[in-house]
């Protein structure tokens, strides 16, 4: 591999020039396609908690004025990634990830909170709080890319001590989250481990192996009752929503119904009746689609699973047109977390997926997946600034 | 980028473009083709349907006191569709709920099973899909902790409902008239069109017995019906469609609170006496009926019971209390319901059928001791001979022999024991005439027949019985000739003589009939309509215990008029001639110790005693009247099963409700001017619902 590096290291007196130049180097429609992500996302985490805020005699628009200040500071953060050198990454990567996994301990320990049944906010005060399993998925993808993206001399994709050295450091945040629970996070790790090490070059053993490795853990789960009541429910929930309509299937009736009655065109954004009446719980994170799919229709969903089409789109070309291998994982890392997440994420209201609690990349409402998102896409920026330059 | 990575990114695409495709997929076919479904789905989640029920007409009196009213209560239901949704089938709730009402859970789970084949009450009859009354007596402390830990206590439910109450003015129960209200059953549901199951515990009620009954339609009106928005928490946020109950009518009897207390009273009073003059009294009944109208003022039966317990639920003590044979059967209203041989009392339709036969009103007759009927001796009531009387006279003392002659000659002329094709049998006649034997048509359910015995009713008795009896003649009955040898024998000889020719209409048949023994049964209301027509010129008044329908606010539904009746096909001299021949009764004949001391130069009552032999069973005492007997108003029977002679025991009851409806003897009048009230009672707004 041969490729021309650009030099942005910032040297010489025509820094800000070459900077601004850069700027129009950008990938304008993976811009595009994520701010209208966040502008729709606006709008229905208003539509989601105006009225409820609203009842509950708090500032309607309280929820809206904490997201856009979430996705102001999003964008800063990924602005600011944009513009690093993504190799340097490297040298804080180690950083990052051991910063993630002391995060994830903590959250274990008394000083973490639980949300929904799920034990994986830290409270830092001041009405914020702080998912270190968020930022987890950051470490993790650019971590793995360190790994996995130097082959050694000769050899096509990672060797087997890279493959388990690999394993081993995703396990451990992994296990982590595991233990919080949150199945969902869990489940984007394994998504973002299987995509990334495909995509190294790893053997197809290697592959097969993980595949039905997670096959027969699923199978010990099960058998050996490792699952929390309620996550069982979910996945029971799933499959039938009006055995238990009250209880742990309500959330995906009720995500269904409000779906289901948005029809074509919807009901119009801000007059969804069961939006309106509450019917969906956690609906301005995990549930936010439900408003889409309500208040904007068939149209209106549609367009949100276009744009993230288009993302994961220009992600995946990033991917492809990366400088190294380094840059090709770490797209392909975040294309993979973004793609599962969003699949798990809508599909669950959709009542094709079980329930889990993942937001909607760019969408939902929530500091620390937000700016986690937003890092994410930031990576994507920082490597495309820096592909390989026959395009 | 080497091959692999780069066909593996293109695998990548591949992937989220179909999982993308797959999202669009299904949003269609949500969204789109699916559409109309979850939109029905979402409008009813968001609505609530809330029905409001209809308050219940109460039932009034004359004058307008409430015999039945409406007291607010706080009822406790159960929801048995709830709790078979929990783990445990609800037993942890039920633990939980019997705490909190001081009862046990045995007691509430027999409360909340479902009524079926085995299953003993207490139980649940109405639907399994109905809140199930579990308390309606619950302080509002209680019902507030029920109600605010509702996540302790899911599918129960404390709500403020109307429930019945019986405010027994003057002492008047009336419980078998006004009968009860139980849950409606499938069947009533089937049969009865418009009437639906609101799914409301205390709606879902209809009228099981009684006026409750008869009246169900007018007393119950319409449930409203709300449907209102509501959020996911279940507040109310909106009404989209509201319409008002329409609350049921009140309904006005011309039973009179006064009256009735007073013939309950009587009756109570009749049965602790004869009782204490060593007779069983196990029954007893009492009618005051306006001989004019057929409407009737007072209905008493013994034993009675209180009716609110049917309220809320019913244990398994009260039940066995209410149905029990031990404790005489109070659902029964002896007024209309039981049936009884007539005695005496009887001999009104006798002397009818004799003079219409052509016995000379005016003639003169011999009363002897006994009177030979064929083979056989019948006697006088305790033997005792009167002479040569009139007709007149033989009501007075109640001479049984001359009405045995009549029966006899009449029986003879008639064939025999080889009838004539078409035999006259003028008592029998008269007897159906005067309405026995057939229902009144009085506007209360289960009405019984009573009983005529006739020729065609002997072969049909005959043909039903003729197998035990003609094996009782050829085997005798040795299980009783162990302890009674004389009784065997007797019963021996009586199977033998109906096993051969039981299907006869025999000479003793006859004579019975004439004096109302026998296998004679009338109701105490067919004997009341019977001296009503005696009384009032010879019309057979249709009995009317509503009067009519009044709307909540006093305007008029409907009045109940009751149909005319037909007319005795008897000469008004003839009738005029028993008034007067009853009338000295209570002067000098049977009841006059009865009535020594009554005041009867202000109210003349003319009447009949009647001491009804039953066979292995001590005498029903009778007494049937009319009072005044110049311009006669009311006729008033009562009866005590097993309770002696009539003069004895009914007649001094009978004198007890005269001397309360006139004030007499020092009590309060319970009649103005010895008259009901003409018109209807001027009703308010809010009649008789207690605060």
């Amino acid at each position: 591999m041969t490729a021309r590096v650009p030099s942005l290291g910032g040297y010489g007196e025509n820094v800000w020039q070459r900077r601004l130049a850069s700027l129009k180097r950008l990938d304008w429609v993976l811009v595009l396609s994520v701010v209208a992500l966040s502008v729709v996302g606006t709008l229905l985490v208003r539509a989601a908690t105006f009225q409820v805020l609203l009842d509950q005699g708090k500032d309607p628009e309280g929820f809206l004025k904490r997201h856009i200040l979430n996705l102001v500071i999003g964008f800063a953060l990924g602005g600011l990634v944009t513009v690093l050198d993504y190799r340097l990454l490297r040298a804080y990567v180690p950083i990052l990830y051991a910063l993630a996994c002391v995060g994830l301990l903590i959250v274990l320990t008394p000083l973490g909170s639980t949300i929904n049944g799920s034990h994986s906010w830290i409270v830092i005060g001041g009405g914020f709080q702080l998912q270190p399993s968020e930022f987890a998925k950051v470490g993790l993808v650019v971590l793995l890319a360190m790994i996995l993206g130097e082959p050694r001399d000769g050899e096509v994709g990672p060797g087997r001590r890279d493959v388990l050295l690999a394993l081993a450091l995703a396990g451990v945040p992994a296990a982590l989250i595991m233990l919080q629970p949150d199945l969902g996070t869990t489940l984007v790790f394994a998504a973002v481990v299987l995509g990334m090490l495909a995509v190294s070059g790893a053997k197809k053993r290697w592959l097969a192996g993980l595949v039905g490795g997670a096959v027969l853990l699923g199978f010990a789960v099960w058998f050996f009752g490792l699952l929390k009541p309620y996550q069982l429910d979910r996945f029971t929930a799933f499959m039938d929503p009006s055995a238990d309509p009250r209880g742990a299937g309500y959330n995906a009736q009720q995500a269904r119904i409000a779906i289901g009655s948005g029809g074509v065109f919807g009901k119009g954004l801000f007059h969804g009746e069961q939006t309106g009446g509450h019917f969906v719980p956690e609906q301005q994170t995990d549930f936010i689609f439900t408003v889409a799919g309500e208040e904007l229709g068939f149209v209106g969903g549609a367009v949100i699973v276009v744009l993230l089409g288009v993302a994961m789109w220009r992600g995946l070309r990033i991917a492809t047109q990366a400088a190294d291998l380094f840059g090709t994982l770490v797209a392909t890392g975040v294309v993979c977390w973004l793609a599962f997440q969003s699949f798990e994420n809508i599909g669950m209201t959709l009542g094709i997926m079980p329930i889990t609690g993942l937001p909607l990349p760019f969408v939902s409402y929530g500091g620390s997946a937000t700016f986690a998102n937003m890092i994410a896409f930031g990576l994507l920026q920082a490597v495309h600034l820096r592909r390989r330059p026959f395009d | 980028m080497n091959s692999r990575t780069h066909f593996r990114l293109v695998v990548l695409y591949v992937l989220v473009a179909a999982l993308l495709l797959v999202l669009m997929g299904r949003l269609w076919t949500m969204q789109v083709l699916d559409g109309r479904h979850y939109r029905q789905v979402a409008a009813d989640n968001r609505t609530r349907d809330i029905v409001v029920p209809a308050v219940r007409g109460v039932i009034l009196d004359d004058q307008g006191r409430p015999l039945v009213r409406n007291r607010t209560a706080l009822v406790v239901s159960v929801d048995r569709t709830t709790l078979s949704r929990q783990k445990d089938e609800g037993a942890g709730v039920l633990n939980r709920l019997a705490k909190v009402l001081g009862t046990s859970y045995d007691a509430l789970a027999k409360k909340t099973r479902l009524c079926g084949p085995g299953i003993k009450r207490p139980c649940w009859p109405g639907s399994p899909y109905q809140p199930i009354p579990v308390d309606d007596r619950v302080d509002p402390k209680r019902a507030l902790q029920i109600m605010e830990r509702q996540e302790e206590f899911p599918g129960v439910s404390a709500a403020v409902q109307a429930v019945r109450e019986y405010p027994r003015p003057e002492g008047a129960g009336a419980a078998q008239a006004l009968g009860y209200l139980q849950p409606i059953t499938q069947e009533e549901l089937d049969k009865r069109k418009g009437l639906k199951v609101t799914g409301y515990s205390g709606v879902d009620l209809i009228g099981r017995d009684g006026l409750e009954a008869v009246y169900d339609a007018d007393l119950r009106g319409e449930p409203g019906f709300r449907k209102v928005l509501v959020d996911s928490q279940g507040r109310v946020t909106g009404t989209a469609q509201d319409k008002a109950p329409v609350p049921g009518g009140n309904l006005v009897t011309s039973l009179d609170a006064g009256v009735q207390g007073a013939a309950e009273k009587a009756l109570d009073n009749a049965v602790q006496n004869a009782r204490r003059q060593g007779h069983k009294a196990d029954a007893a009944a009492a009618v005051v009926m306006d001989v004019q109208t057929g409407r009737l003022v007072a209905m008493a039966s013994y034993p009675t019971y209180d009716p609110s317990i049917w309220t809320g639920g019913i244990s398994q003590d009260e039940y066995d209390a209410l149905l029990g044979k031990k404790k005489g059967e109070p659902l029964i209203s002896r007024v209309s319901q039981g049936q009884f041989a007539p005695g005496s009392t009887f001999k009104v339709s006798s002397v009818a059928a004799a003079v219409k036969d052509g016995y000379d009103l005016h003639g003169t007759y011999s009363c002897p001791g006994s009177y030979n009927v064929g083979s056989r001796a019948f006697r006088n009531f305790e033997g005792q001979a009167h002479g040569d009387m009139s007709l007149h006279q033989a009501l007075v003392v109640s001479c049984d022999t001359i009405f045995y002659k009549f029966a006899y000659e009449e029986w003879l002329r008639d064939g025999a024991t080889k009838p004539k094709k078409h035999p006259s049998d003028p008592m029998v006649e008269m007897a159906r005439r005067f309405g026995f034997g057939t229902r009144t048509g009085v506007d209360l359910p289960g009405e019984t027949t009573g009983r005529i015995p006739d020729r065609g009713w002997k072969r049909s008795y005959w043909n039903a019985t003729k197998k035990a009896d003609c094996k009782g003649a050829k085997d005798g009955y040795p299980e009783v000739a162990k302890t009674d040898p004389s009784r065997a024998a007797y019963l021996k000889a009586v199977a033998a003589e109906n096993c051969a020719e039981g299907y006869m209409w025999r000479a003793g048949d006859a004579a019975n009939l004439s004096v109302g023994q026998g296998d004679v049964l009338v109701t105490p209301l067919q004997l009341a309509r019977a001296y009503a027509a005696v009384a009032n010129g010879g019309r057979l008044v249709v009995p009317r215990v509503a009067r009519a329908v009044v709307r909540p606010d006093g305007s008029l539904v409907r009045e109940i008029d009751p149909p005319a009746g037909p007319k005795l096909p008897v000469d008004p001299k003839v009738l005029k001639y028993i008034r007067g021949g009853l009338a000295g009764v209570t002067k000098s004949g049977t009841a006059a110790g009865a009535f020594s001391g009554f005041d009867l130069k202000k109210v003349p009552v003319a009447g009949k005693t009647g001491t009804a032999e039953v066979y292995g069973k001590d005498d029903s005492s009778w007494f049937a009247s009319f009072a005044p007997v110049d311009k006669p108003r009311f006729a008033v029977i009562a009866m005590v099963s097993q309770g002696g002679t009539g003069a004895s025991t009914a007649a001094p009851a009978v004198r007890e409700i005269y001397e309360a409806m006139y004030g007499l003897n020092g009590k309060k009048p319970a009649l103005k001017d010895g008259r009901t009230p003409a018109g209807l009672p001027k009703l308010g707004g809010d009649t008789g619902t207690a605060p």
